[in-house]
């Protein structure tokens, strides 16, 4: 039985980490094909022609799109290792706090980064009442799947690295040990765990990407 | 044993509708609780701490907030009858997919269209329609989005067209006129009882529609 996984990503795409991590926990074979967003390959427009974006999983030549959908797919067409609870009410949990990491979350912590002086103060408040509902979530949990790694962790996975990076580039502590102990404690344990270590993007890389696209913000938002 | 079914809901809200439509379908009784969302009730507040929005299902005490997720919650608990997604991995990650798009686009270009005026408004008319003659790519020629059986993407998308009446009349046009198929699909949506039982009136949604434009200074 001849399976043939492909995943299209980008280098630092945090989506696309979603579903390595999500192929790794489960031991699939997959094979990696790199994309450079400022010049998308045929194959790629082919496979995500309503988005044209990563990361795309293509299955037996089919192609699934949208990294939560490719994950709840994933979790499906592969038994092993549950991402998803099997309760329907802790899986509509699961999906919503997915879905919360993605609406809210990242937006209000993305506000932060590009912003500087009152304006980046006033973006605190959102982005730290967010966060503290992530902190609720995480009371009596080693990681919002529980024991082990799941569904949201893979979600929310990004802030594990990426908050670092934010902090250290912008210079303000967004997530601090002492308000949101919880919240520290799991990006440790997440972002340090083997699967997941592995797999971040380079550092260095990161810092200068990142720097590069918050001068770009805040030059064009003083125009 | 019976199921306590509570839905927190208002009756203008399109997401509201999709929960209403799915509870439908599957034939069950439940308790419809409309909410006032300027004076949001403790009840509301204490289902839904996060977003403090409507729909909330209430199922034996426990909540499940956000309409896509709470379709799923009902296709997955009472999976026995009128299933809405598919069975197959990948026709379900399809379904999700498009379920997912008209999610995040298709209420923001529709309230566009009806808080904006002249040339904003023409752009806004258009990204619309766009976003309609791709869904009707992606219906072709099947009777539902679910193929043969009205599904998950139909649940998804139908609740809108309350709103088209009040779409076409803000925006002074027309919507059959670029996109038959879709309105001929919601026509056929509109025959099950599960939907027509569901939308509230297109004239209601106008109503509901001019007093949020008078709210936000649009008139």
């Amino acid at each position: 039985m001849g399976e043939e996984v492909k995943l299209f990503r980008t280098w630092s795409s945090p989506f696309a980490l979603r579903i390595v991590w999500a192929l790794r926990i489960k031991a699939i074979e997959y094979e990696t094909v790199f994309e450079d967003i400022s010049n998308k390959s045929p194959s790629l427009l082919q496979c995500n022609p309503v988005h044209g974006k990563v990361p795309v999983l293509l299955h037996n030549g089919r192609p699934i799109a949208e990294s939560l959908v490719i994950l709840e797919y994933i979790d499906e067409a592969w038994k092993q290792a549950p991402l998803l609870p099997v309760d329907p009410h802790e899986r509509a949990m699961a999906r919503f706090w997915a879905k919360f990491g993605d609406d809210k979350v990242l937006g209000s912590i993305w506000s932060v980064f590009i912003k500087q002086g009152k304006e980046q103060e006033e973006a605190m408040v959102p982005a730290m009442e967010n966060l503290k509902f992530l902190e609720e979530e995480l009371k009596g949990k080693k990681f919002f799947g529980g024991d082990t790694i799941g569904f949201v962790d893979l979600a929310l996975g990004w802030l594990a690295n990426l908050i670092g990076l934010l902090e250290e580039i912008v210079g303000l502590k967004v997530v601090d040990g002492e308000k949101l102990p919880l919240l520290s404690a799991w990006m440790q344990e997440f972002g340090d765990a083997p699967i997941i270590k592995d797999n971040w993007p380079a550092r260095d890389r990161m810092i200068l990407k990142f720097q590069a696209l918050r001068d770009a913000t805040i030059a064009a938002a003083s125009k | 044993m019976a199921d306590e079914i509570i839905l927190l809901d208002f009756l203008p809200s399109i997401f509201g509708m999709r929960v209403r439509v799915a509870l439908a379908e599957k034939g069950l009784m439940y308790e419809y609780r409309e909410q006032d969302l300027w004076n949001k009730s403790p009840l509301l507040l204490e289902m839904n701490p996060v977003h403090k929005k409507i729909p909330v299902l209430i199922h034996n005490g426990k909540p499940i907030c956000e309409s896509t997720i709470i379709v799923q919650y009902i296709d997955e608990v009472w999976k026995d009858k009128s299933p809405l997604l598919p069975a197959d991995p990948y026709e379900r990650a399809q379904a999700r997919f498009w379920a997912d798009y008209i999610d995040k686009k298709l209420y923001d270009l529709g309230k566009k269209i009806t808080l904006t005026k002249g040339e904003e408004q023409d752009t806004r008319k258009r990204e619309f329609l766009d976003f309609l003659k791709l869904l009707e790519g992606e219906l072709g020629d099947k009777p539902f989005f679910g193929g043969e059986n009205f599904g998950f993407v139909d649940v998804s998308l139908v609740a809108f067209s309350s709103r088209f009446y009040a779409y076409e009349s803000f925006g002074n046009f027309s919507i059959e006129a670029e996109c038959p198929k879709l309105i001929a699909w919601t026509k056929r949506c509109m025959e099950r009882e599960s939907v027509s039982s569901s939308l509230l009136d297109p004239q209601k949604v106008h109503d509901f529609v001019a007093g949020m434009r008078r709210r936000y200074g649009v008139e």
